[in-house]
């Protein structure tokens, strides 16, 4: 396979690179080791649209951070994915809180953030947010905080980059990149792949790929993986905050944050632990217990035990001492280009990114055409949010949109057959869900599971040993019961 | 030799000591306990239900059962010959799909019903 | 917007939506529709092939589909109709209904409305269970749905956490069909299945069971798919897990069968109050919600152990459906139940002496097995009834009657379990 850039990893980083870069005339090509999108740090995070305060002025990081913030916001409606401005406070008390919300607020005014304020006394933050924590008497509102459902937001960047004709591999792991003089060749577990370009977008794993195309490692940078650990609550406490709470960060990050999702449920979390390694998701009893005990400090009345349907976490890719994303052209290595190191902000800055990368490439001298006919890829709307009318007229044309699949989240077996057959295909049990919500619900798929199985088989003609639950070989069922059929 | 056992007419399960020579129970609350017992080291006996592929149905199994209960130490050669069998559709709750099975006298009926396709 | 208006409107065709719709038709109710989201009646019974099922109301032992089948069948000399493959999807205190299926967007209406939705599995997030997070660990149900209606095995090596009925008949179950259960892990000191189920389930089976134990940690494989191991450490009193008393079971599937909560999605939608006990609805003796003429059984109201009760809450709800219809809303007050010692919660919550033929019987669960002890009826601060009984456990639902001369002057009812 021959190609112009070669796009390594598509979490959000890399799904908004080759959004980007579809708009533009040159031959793209999507990689990724598993066998969907956003499949790592992208899937298990805690879905925020950050404001943009938090990141040190004249950083790359504020800048894509403010930027991300706006162009998230204007193209939800174009690509429909769920995204609400939902606004957020950082919430204190003692007078170091205060000072550390003040120096946030500055920073947030230099770093242009629009829509600061501050709340000075318990009642201007109880009258925003009446179930906090009685105690909190000081909090920065930041507006345009927003929740997004990040799966969603890369599927829609995705789609949308691969119907303007970026071409996404899946199941392609990288090995070995060879330099020659004016392409690289990558030996990938799909075959040979050669381009002029690489974009390393590899999140977790970004380390590993830069150091393919360096002579001595010491030269590369060292991805350091810090685990966040969630409750997912159920819809009735849904409402129970209706912006996002964050705590006054300190140096182990921005905290123990309490905020609506966008699906309607309540998320709590993450701790950030330092026991880790790359692939491990791993939930913890101690890191679930320091969850709890750290979100009393902004809501103390959340009973988690009658309200969890699921715990998750999830790798931040950080790198130590280095406090901003590495956005940049190799110093040693012409043509690639690093995008890495993106913690948070990161969900929040990847359109940002994606848009920053075509300068970078633009000023390495390559000239880029716009294409005449870009177009976007929306994503369909969720059952749960049309109304009589709409879903009426769907079953009209199809009756499988009338057979209700999931019961939890309302979801029929037209919307899943319909992602089955998206540009990117749900080829999983997951990957059904991160496009449907099936199996997203209370139940958590206890009784859509089956069902959706059963789907797939018969759409993608697959056998049930290569019907995964999420990542390849996942196998949700391991035989017949009565032999071969 | 004796035997224990928990007794399982009641949700008070006795433990009971059951003597395998002279037949004699102890521990029971009950005569249904002293019953149970002898006829749990004599002859234990139980149901078995299982499912069967079924051709030319919507249904891909169709549930069935023994008739009656058989010797405990037949339940896996009764799965066994349950195993071995495809069924066609129509079936009705309680038609005969196996008869005699195992030579026990008793057969494997269906317990639900599968219309043809 | 044109209604489809019905007499009675049943929400859920399982065993009890079926027996709620035949009693209100004995009852004199001609006009009534089954509303069921599956393509045949029965619910979960169809998948659930063991025996056990309808020993009070068929005095014979029957498999669930055979349960479900006798049922139907019942149904079908009746006019009463059913819209199969259709999903309810909300409903209000106005007893209006939006019901989906592949013909579009149903609006309903019933004078009176039966809630029989049933229940639903715990998952391993209700109870956080930690460690990786990978395929292999599913909920009882879905085991056997797979197992017993689609042909599928689970896993070859199995661990089940949950020692209630469904967690022991599964792995008999599983273990028939070729899987090594491996253990089944019980958090509370004792079983929470019938004795019955732990002989024929287990022991026939040689399965070990650990009680005062819960799932400490799952690992998995090197890859991250699937499963590995299991550990299973000590709880104390509290349920607090031991250090240092960990089990590993090298394993490919960890089982759920954690409880079951009542399905109240709708009913919460219509305003209908809740009991945060039983998590089904508040009603009073003749089994209405909140909303007037909104009735509940089943599952939905109270997760039952023994079909049999369901059939008969069933019934009591499609009888009260049927005089409401007839006889419009008899306003009376009612007496609120006080939950008394040892007990988890009471269903009903609410008599109205007034309505009371005979008498009305009160179901509830005590928190804790208990020996040699007595189950009380106060009312008005004092003994009107005291039932000696040899043993009680959670997982065994009991009732009392209370009878109408009971009732006569009563201002507080309380019933309670205390040690003799």
């Amino acid at each position: 396979m021959k190609t112009d850039l070669v796009i390594i990893g598509a979490g959000i980083i890399g799904v908004s690179l080759a959004f980007e870069l579809s708009k533009y005339n040159i031959k793209v090509i999507l990689v990724d080791k598993e066998n969907d999108i956003a499949m790592q740090t992208t899937k298990a995070n805690s879905g925020i649209v950050h404001g943009g305060y938090d990141p040190k002025p004249n950083t790359l990081m504020a800048k894509m951070n403010v930027e991300g913030n706006r162009i998230i916001k204007s193209l939800h409606k174009k690509l429909n994915f769920n995204y609400k401005e939902t606004g957020a406070l950082i919430i204190g008390s003692t007078d170091e809180e205060k000072e550390i919300i003040n120096k946030l607020y500055k920073q947030g005014l230099e770093n242009k953030v629009p829509g600061l304020s501050l709340l000075k006394n318990k009642k201007e933050v109880h009258q925003v947010e009446p179930n906090l924590n009685k105690e909190i008497s000081y909090a920065l509102y930041s507006q345009t905080t927003g929740i997004i459902s990040p799966w969603e937001l890369a599927l829609a960047l995705a789609y949308t980059a691969v119907s303007n004709g970026v071409k996404f591999i899946n199941n392609c792991k990288v090995e070995k990149i060879e330099k020659n003089k004016d392409k690289f060749i990558l030996s990938t577990t799909k075959g040979e792949i050669e381009a002029k370009y690489i974009f390393n977008a590899a999140g977790l794993y970004s380390d590993d790929i830069y150091n393919m195309v360096l002579d001595n490692p010491s030269d590369g940078f060292k991805i350091t993986p810090i685990k966040g650990e969630y409750y997912l609550l159920d819809k009735f406490l849904g409402s129970l905050v209706n912006k996002v709470i964050f705590q006054t960060p300190s140096s182990l990050g921005k905290g123990v944050l309490v905020s609506p999702t966008v699906h309607g449920n309540l998320l709590v979390g993450p701790n950030a632990s330092f026991d880790t390694s790359k692939d491990d998701v791993s939930t913890t009893i101690d890191g679930l217990k320091y969850v709890v005990s750290a979100s009393k400090k902004s809501v103390d009345n959340i009973n988690f035990f009658t309200s969890n349907i699921r715990n998750f976490s999830g790798n931040r890719a950080t790198i130590k001492g280095v406090d901003d994303f590495i956005l940049e052209e190799s110093k040693i290595v012409p043509h690639f280009y690093n995008f890495a190191g993106i913690k948070s902000p990161g969900l929040t800055s990847g359109p940002a990114i994606g848009k920053y990368s075509i300068s970078l490439l633009k000023k390495s001298g390559l000239s880029l055409t716009k294409k005449e006919n870009f177009i976007y890829h929306k994503l369909p709307t969720f059952f749960s949010h049309l109304n009589d009318n709409e879903i009426e007229s769907l079953i009209k044309k199809n009756k499988k949109y009338g057979n209700i699949i999931c019961r939890c989240e309302l979801v029929s077996e037209g919307e899943i057959v319909d992602s089955i057959h998206e540009v990117i295909p749900a080829t999983t049990i997951d990957g059904v869900k991160r496009r449907t919500n099936a199996g997203m619900g209370r139940c958590q798929g206890s009784f859509c599971g089956p069902r959706v199985f059963e789907i797939l088989k018969n759409e993608l003609h697959l056998d049930i040993d290569s019907i995964y639950q999420d990542k390849g070989n996942s196998n949700v069922v391991v035989s017949y019961t009565k032999g071969n059929k | 030799m004796t035997k224990n056992l928990i007794c399982i007419n009641c949700p008070r399960g006795c433990n009971l000591e059951v003597d395998t020579e002279t037949l004699t129970v102890k521990g029971n609350s009950c005569i249904k306990g002293k019953d149970y017992g002898i006829s749990e080291v004599t002859h234990p006996k139980r149901m078995v239900t299982s499912t069967m592929p079924v051709l030319n149905s919507k249904k891909i199994l169709v549930s069935v059962k023994t008739s009656s209960p058989i010797n405990k130490e037949d339940i896996f050669n009764v799965i066994k010959e349950i195993n071995k069998k495809k069924v066609s559709a129509p079936i009705k709750i309680g038609d005969i799909l196996i008869s005699n099975v195992c030579n026990s006298g008793i057969n494997i009926v269906a317990t639900s019903n599968a219309e043809e396709k | 917007m044109n209604k489809e208006k019905h007499d009675l409107i049943i929400i859920g065709g399982g065993p009890a939506g079926i027996a709620a719709a035949i009693s209100a038709n004995k009852a004199g109710i001609k006009d009534i529709l089954i509303i069921e989201r599956d393509n045949i009646l029965g619910g979960i019974l169809n998948q659930c092939i063991h025996n056990g099922f309808g020993l009070h109301r068929f005095k014979e032992e029957l498999t669930g589909p055979e349960y479900a089948g006798r049922y139907v069948e019942l149904l079908k000399e009746t006019k009463v109709k059913v819209l199969s493959n259709t999903m309810v999807t909300s409903l209000n205190a106005k007893k209006e209904i939006t019901a989906i299926n592949s013909k579009g967007v149903n609006h309903l209406l019933g004078k009176a409305i039966i809630l029989a939705m049933g229940c639903r599995e715990r998952s391993r997030g209700a109870i956080s269970i930690p460690g990786d997070r990978v395929a292999g660990v599913i909920t009882a149900g879905a085991a056997q749905r797979y197992c017993n209606i689609d042909g599928y095995l689970v896993g070859k090596k199995v661990v089940i956490l949950g020692s209630g009925d469904i967690g022991l008949i599964t792995a008999r179950r599983l273990t028939l069909e070729g899987a090594k259960v491996l253990a089944v892990v019980e958090i509370c000191p004792y079983s929470n299945g019938l004795n019955r189920n732990i002989v024929q389930c287990l022991n026939d089976f040689d399965i070990p069971l650990y009680l005062s134990h819960t799932v400490s940690n799952i690992k998995a494989n090197k890859n991250h798919t699937r499963v590995e191991e299991v550990i299973i450490s000590k709880v104390d009193e509290n349920k607090n897990i031991i250090p240092n008393t960990e089990i590993s079971f090298k394993c490919d599937t960890l089982l759920l069968s954690v409880g079951l909560i009542p399905e109240n999605e709708l009913s919460i939608k219509a305003g209908i109050i809740l009991d945060p006990r039983t998590k089904g609805a508040l009603v009073s003796n003749n089994l209405e919600t909140s909303v007037e003429g909104i009735f509940a059984c089943g599952n939905v109201l109270q997760v039952h152990d023994l079909v049999d009760n369901v059939s008969l809450e069933g019934e009591r709800a499609g009888i009260s459906a049927a005089n409401y219809i007839k006889e419009g809303n008899k306003k009376s007050k009612g007496i609120k139940l006080e939950v008394g010692e040892n007990l988890l919660y009471l269903c009903p919550q609410i008599i109205k002496p007034s309505s009371v033929v005979d008498s009305t019987p009160i179901f509830f669960r005590v928190k804790k097995p208990l020996d040699n002890c007595k189950i009380n009826i106060i009312i008005n601060n004092e003994i009107v009834s005291s039932i000696n009984k040899i043993k009680l456990i959670p997982s065994e639902m009991q009732s009392v009657n209370i009878r109408k001369d009971m009732l006569k002057g009563a201002k507080n009812i309380k019933i309670e379990v205390i040690k003799k």
